[in-house]
């Protein structure tokens, strides 16, 4: 308890756990479309661009989310129409672009003077990363994406499940696809610092699977996901605080035990 | 006057011409059942209607009964995944997503409409189970259930009864029927079975990328393709 205490009186914690819970709602509101539309590993893509994106930012000493928010956003709509293009699979498109992100992010930091304690935060995240403007952009931006999750849930819902009756019935199919694309990109670089580039995607994908595995209709797999998701969060930052692990680490450490609970449980019932 | 116009429709895949100046007018409360060999340009045709494919030529309109977006459509099952955790609710409501518009949440009256169609189709103790988990005749009565949130006037079918054991496939047809007669819902639907299509509809549309034939089914029963295929005998067997 003593722990915790002190854990809750410092401000850089504060805020990280503030930015924290707002981005495990975001990611684990879109990972469920993210996963069921076979869109995993465009998560994974771009938080490597946004890696790249960061970099660049450090070496010029430019705001690091302002320069990387737009260049991820560019990305997603790229790797989106990627995705559908027939020329070249989907995952194989979005294994070359990250790929190149990130080998293009190492080389500008190793001529900039190699590996510091910044770039190594960002590649495996830091509580310490957020500064104090961050936050209120951080925050700002979560809500945004929530906002509009909510707001869109329906159509998001439709185009998740049966894209071409969706299209054919006159819904705006490759519109509600490019703000699906906008919400993970902003969710991605936000969360990224925390998480860190290696680890975000995680948060999309793990949630979403987890509930999967009991809930039976779209609605309760959105709300167990998001639960579950902010309840990994915290074990996860009390875990790295107690025991001084990384905490987009212990946060997946988390999240993975979840997934195992629910999958045994799942397993039991389908049983019975 | 017609519900449904195509006028000189020409759609091709990369060099492939899959159809070519097709024309035809469908109207209110007919049965449309277009027949052709695999590869004739059937699930083109209902696609290229239906905006899901571009077209190279040609005009498609509805008359002014039908507001935009208000069809109803049965793919062909296979584009929808198995493991997609949905109640029959929610897919069911999805339907009347198109008269919604840019209004972000379902209405009281969105629900009614959702709840008498489950009722009619008498999938009502189904409602919060997962689709997932449903036997695939159980599955197209879902699908039909929201094609009819969408539309009150006309039904697109691609092979509504593939993969459907005979009886239920027989149900499925019965319930359409009803639906085209007593509704006046229009139903347009491809079928590699004639036979089978032949009992329910009233009109016939032959395609092998052009239209071999368009008329009522009397008149393709006498008309010299079908005596072709069926060697003169108008059975309406094969």
């Amino acid at each position: 308890m003593e722990n915790i205490r002190v854990l809750f009186s410092q401000g850089f914690i504060i805020r990280a756990l503030v930015v924290g819970i707002m981005v495990s709602l975001c990611a684990s509101l879109l990972g469920a479309t993210l996963v069921l539309k076979r869109y995993s590993m465009i998560g994974d893509g771009l938080s490597h661009v946004g890696f790249g994106a960061l970099t660049v930012a450090m070496v010029f000493n430019l705001a690091p989310l302002q320069v990387s928010i737009p260049i991820v956003v560019l990305a997603a709509f790229l790797l989106l129409r990627l995705s559908e293009s027939s020329k070249i699979k989907g995952d194989s498109a979005i294994a070359l672009i990250s790929s190149t992100a990130l080998a293009f992010g190492v080389i500008v930091t190793s001529l900039s003077g190699g590996m510091n304690v910044d770039v190594s935060d960002y590649m495996f995240g830091s509580i310490f990363a957020i500064s104090k403007n961050d936050v209120y952009l951080s925050v700002a931006l979560s809500i945004a994406v929530i906002i509009l999750y909510v707001l869109f849930y329906n159509k998001i819902f439709a185009i998740t499940f049966d894209e071409n009756y969706a299209k054919a019935t006159g819904t705006n199919v490759g519109l509600y696809k490019m703000l699906l694309a906008f919400l993970t990109a902003i969710t991605i670089v936000v969360g990224m610092r925390i998480m860190g580039t290696l680890l975000i995607s995680s948060l999309t994908v793990f949630p979403a699977l987890t509930a999967m595995r009991l809930s039976k209709n779209f609605k309760s797999v959105i709300i167990t996901s998001s639960l579950v998701s902010v309840v990994c969060f915290f074990v996860g930052i009390i875990a790295s605080f107690n025991f001084d692990l990384p905490a987009g680490a212990s946060i997946v450490m988390a999240n993975l035990g979840a997934f195992i609970v629910f999958w045994v449980i799942g397993l039991v019932l389908k049983r019975e | 006057m017609a519900q449904l116009t195509c006028k000189n429709l020409s759609i091709s895949y990369g060099n492939n011409l899959a159809l070519k100046d097709v024309s035809f007018e469908i109207n209110s409360g007919d049965y449309v059942c277009i027949v052709g060999s695999n590869g004739s340009g059937k699930s083109t045709l209902l696609k290229g209607i239906l905006g899901l494919i571009p077209r190279k030529a040609g005009e498609i309109f509805f008359d002014k009964t039908v507001k935009s977006g208000q069809i109803g459509y049965l793919a062909q099952q296979t584009n929808i995944q198995r493991d997609f955790p949905a109640s029959v609710y929610e897919v069911v409501i999805s339907g009347c997503l198109t008269k919604r518009g840019i209004k972000p949440f379902y209405s009281r009256k969105e629900k009614d409409t959702a709840l008498k169609n489950l009722k009619r189709l008498e999938i009502e103790q189904l409602m919060h189970k997962s689709y997932k988990n449903l036997s695939g005749g159980q599955q197209q009565r879902v699908l039909l259930a929201r094609a009819l949130c969408s539309t009150e006037k006309i039904l697109f079918m691609d092979e509504p009864i593939n993969g459907l054991d005979p009886k239920v496939a027989q149900d499925f047809y019965a319930l359409v029927k009803g639906l085209n007669e007593e509704d006046g819902l229009t139903v347009v639907m491809t079928s590699h079975d004639i036979g089978e299509a032949m009992k329910y509809a009233n009109k016939m549309l032959h395609l092998d990328t052009s239209v071999v034939f368009y008329g009522k089914i009397e008149d393709y029963l006498s008309s010299d393709i079908s005596k072709r295929l069926f060697g003169g005998h108008s059975h309406g067997k094969h």
